[in-house]
């Protein structure tokens, strides 16, 4: 919280700068005009190669640069290549506002991709807002933001937990034990989760959050023992994902009886925990390695094939792919002389594609993606088995949770 | 009755882990004064040791404890021989020069092996679950909790019963008076400095199948390592297992009674309060003056 206010308070400080050296950004489109000629498009790559969330940010980082050599590889856009700027804001928000100015500002780039975490997106934000630049953010995040500057390719609640749920009402039962990390993301989630849960008549035994980075869940395994849950809801993040899971397991409990139901375990955090204690245990997201399409067999083969034969794909690396190639479509749209960060977001606004996990869209209320969210149970192999994928294709409703609240295209709107 | 029981049992398994992580701590700066910022990335070198032995030769964890232990404790020889030995006295100094080379190990092992969070196997033997009273636990934690009194227990001996031990305790209490009597004490401090390195590295490579084991996975366990140091006093042995046992306790019941989150506030607040009135901490060593 406190550390939330500090960055807030930073990210303010920055606006303040910004502002004062953001003149010159006038001239933008005539610089932008120059770089056509030059036939190049530079555009800025933001994710940690240092510090805490690295080790997911480099996967972001490495699907991102991928599609953009495949993208040059192909000819580029209309004959122009893709220039990446790679910086690294190491883990750490102040640094993503500053790099994410940098980028904008001095190498005046038309789009940037980046971000894992929400408090990196929630830093950067004012920097684009305020230079009217574009910022495209493949994690799947708590929803609740509406801006018109970012270009959301993750999943929001209501995408990750409206198959979810009733499902695992019908099977497990209703006594749900939800758990979380200590920060936004967890309580945003949660609070949708229990909404769903009222209607459906389940129960919420207990809901709990325990610090980032923790890594003793021995008390919460005993009161998981004397609860005897139907179903554990976990948004635990990082590094606990998998001392939460191995210490389950070690304790003896049964997925069979007490499955977790995670919307933040994926093949990454499996590989590190090992197949034994993930399986059994369940994940809803819009993309898994196994998923059988040939995009995605295009997707693995490639990624493989350039990063080292051992890496994974998973749910966030794979927007962080797809997003680039949109971004290729919407720039195609525009003539040369009319590359500006304005001009992508109305050109990107329902542009579809077929992704590795199928066909996406972009939606042009709220710059939101139509996923789709597929149920996955972890094998003792480290893959997940797909049991099931939505019907058709899911809307993004940022503020689902919030019946009173709408995002469209002229910003939130009270209803 | 068997909540009872577990509780009790995760209280014990939580102070075995602290009193893993922290004795290498107690034991360096017990004897050389000096704050081993670099403590966290010992145990951090200790989990890819763990980690390293099992991917690259199949070496299961139980057979890699003892190498473990020897190359962490070559780590901490060479580390104490290039920086620290030059810098006894200079605490701020040492200070600096500890979080500098905790520094440089993360960066060193996010790009010789990566930043991916590594898998290191539990032995099979050990990963089923056990009853006792009733209640289930875990034999892995059982095996940490035997094996955390075990190196106590040697550490112990060590320190009291042989003649390192007594050279130790010497120059713990006069520095220049034991050099007088012809003591090495340039030599005592340099094993002394393997030693505890050794220790973090074992407690590294102990909690790994439980946990994640990743570049940054040190800086929660020295903070961790120092609560309990300064809870139980700088100088004592003892006051280092009293207090681990004290802290685990209670932050186990805590975190059952309320969340971890509010244990960890608590337990924070509680040491705060306590150095307040006590800053030698719990124990203290009888020294002659």
């Amino acid at each position: 919280m406190n550390k939330d206010r500090r960055s807030f308070l930073k990210a303010t400080a920055a606006l303040g700068t910004v502002s004062l050296v953001g003149f010159p950004h006038i001239w933008s489109k005539n610089a932008s005009l120059a770089r056509a000629a030059d036939g190049q498009i530079k555009v800025g790559v933001l994710f940690s190669l240092t510090g805490t969330t690295a080790i997911i940010e480099e996967s972001l980082n490495k699907a991102t640069i991928m599609a953009i050599e495949e993208i040059n590889a192909a000819g580029g856009i209309n004959g122009m290549q893709i220039i990446p700027v790679v910086e690294d804001p190491a883990s750490d928000p102040a640094t993503f506002a500053e790099k994410a100015r940098k980028l904008v500002l001095s190498d005046k780039c038309v789009s940037v991709f980046g971000s894992y975490t929400s408090a990196s997106r929630k830093a950067v934000l004012p920097v684009f807002e305020k230079q009217n630049n574009l910022y495209w953010y493949p994690t799947l995040y708590e929803g609740r933001e509406c801006s018109k500057n970012v270009i959301y390719t993750g999943a929001v609640p209501n995408q990750q937990q409206d198959d979810f749920v009733p499902w695992l009402v019908k099977n497990f039962g209703k006594r749900w034990y939800l758990i979380g990390s200590n920060y936004i993301y967890p309580k945003e989630e949660n609070n949708y989760c229990k909404k769903m849960l009222a209607e459906l008549g389940a129960e919420v035994v207990a809901e709990e959050y325990v610090p980032l980075g923790h890594s003793e869940f021995s008390s919460v395994i005993n009161k998981l023992k004397a609860e005897k849950p139907n179903v554990i809801f976990s948004t635990v993040v990082g590094d606990s994902v998998v001392a939460l899971h191995r210490q389950y397991h070690a304790a003896g409990l049964d997925p069979a009886t007490m499955p977790m139901a995670s919307l933040t375990t994926s093949e990454n955090e499996v590989a590190a925990m090992g197949g034994e204690a993930a399986a059994g245990h369940f994940t809803s997201a819009p993309y898994f390695m196994v998923w059988d399409s040939p995009e995605n067999h295009k997707f693995v083969d490639a990624y493989k094939k350039r990063w080292g034969g051992d890496k994974v794909t998973h749910f966030v690396s794979e927007p962080s792919y797809f997003q680039v190639h949109l971004f290729k479509q919407a720039v195609e749209k525009l003539a040369g002389s009319d590359i500006t960060p304005n001009a992508i977001r109305e050109a990107v606004k329902g542009q579809e594609m077929v992704a590795p996990q199928g066909k996406v869209r972009i939606e042009p209320e709220n710059l939101h993606t139509w996923l789709w969210p597929k149920i996955g149970q972890c094998q003792a192999d480290g893959q997940f088995k797909i049991l099931k994928q939505t019907d058709d294709w899911l809307e993004p409703v940022p503020y689902k949770a919030y019946p009173n609240q709408r995002c469209t295209a002229e910003g939130l709107k009270q209803i | 009755m068997d909540i009872v029981v577990s509780q009790l049992m995760t209280g014990l398994s939580i102070a075995s882990i602290l009193m893993l992580v922290a004795l290498g701590l107690a034991i360096i700066y017990g004897v050389t004064g000096v704050i081993n910022l670099a403590h966290g990335e010992f145990v951090m070198l200790g989990a890819y040791v763990a980690w390293a032995l099992q991917a690259e030769f199949g070496m299961g964890l139980l057979a890699s404890l003892v190498p473990i232990f020897l190359i962490m404790a070559a780590v901490g020889w060479l580390v104490e021989v290039l920086v620290i030995s030059r810098l006894y006295g200079r605490l701020l100094d040492t200070i600096l020069a500890t979080w500098g080379i905790g520094v440089m190990a993360q960066q060193a092992v996010r790009l010789v092996v990566g930043g991916e969070l590594r898998y290191v196997q539990m032995p099979e033997s050990l990963s089923k679950s056990v009853t006792i009273l009733g209640a289930t636990d875990s034999a892995y934690r059982l095996f940490i909790l035997f094996v955390a009194l075990a190196l106590f227990g040697v550490t112990w001996v060590i320190y009291r019963y042989t003649n390192f031990g007594l050279k130790l305790r010497a120059i713990t209490q006069n520095r220049a008076v034991a050099s007088s009597f012809g003591i090495n004490t340039s030599r005592i401090y340099r094993l002394t400095f393997a030693y505890g390195a050794g220790m973090a590295g074992l407690a590294g490579a102990l909690v790994s199948p439980l946990k994640s084991v990743s570049p940054e996975m040190g800086t929660t366990y020295v903070v961790d390592a120092f609560m309990v140091v300064v809870l139980g006093g700088t100088q004592s042995l003892m006051g280092t297992l009293a207090s681990s046992g004290i802290l685990g306790e209670l932050s186990g019941y805590l975190a059952f009674y309320s969340n971890d989150t509010i244990a960890k506030a608590l337990v924070l607040v509680a040491i705060v309060a306590l150095i307040r009135f006590r800053p030698q901490g719990l124990f203290t060593a009888h020294a002659r003056t």
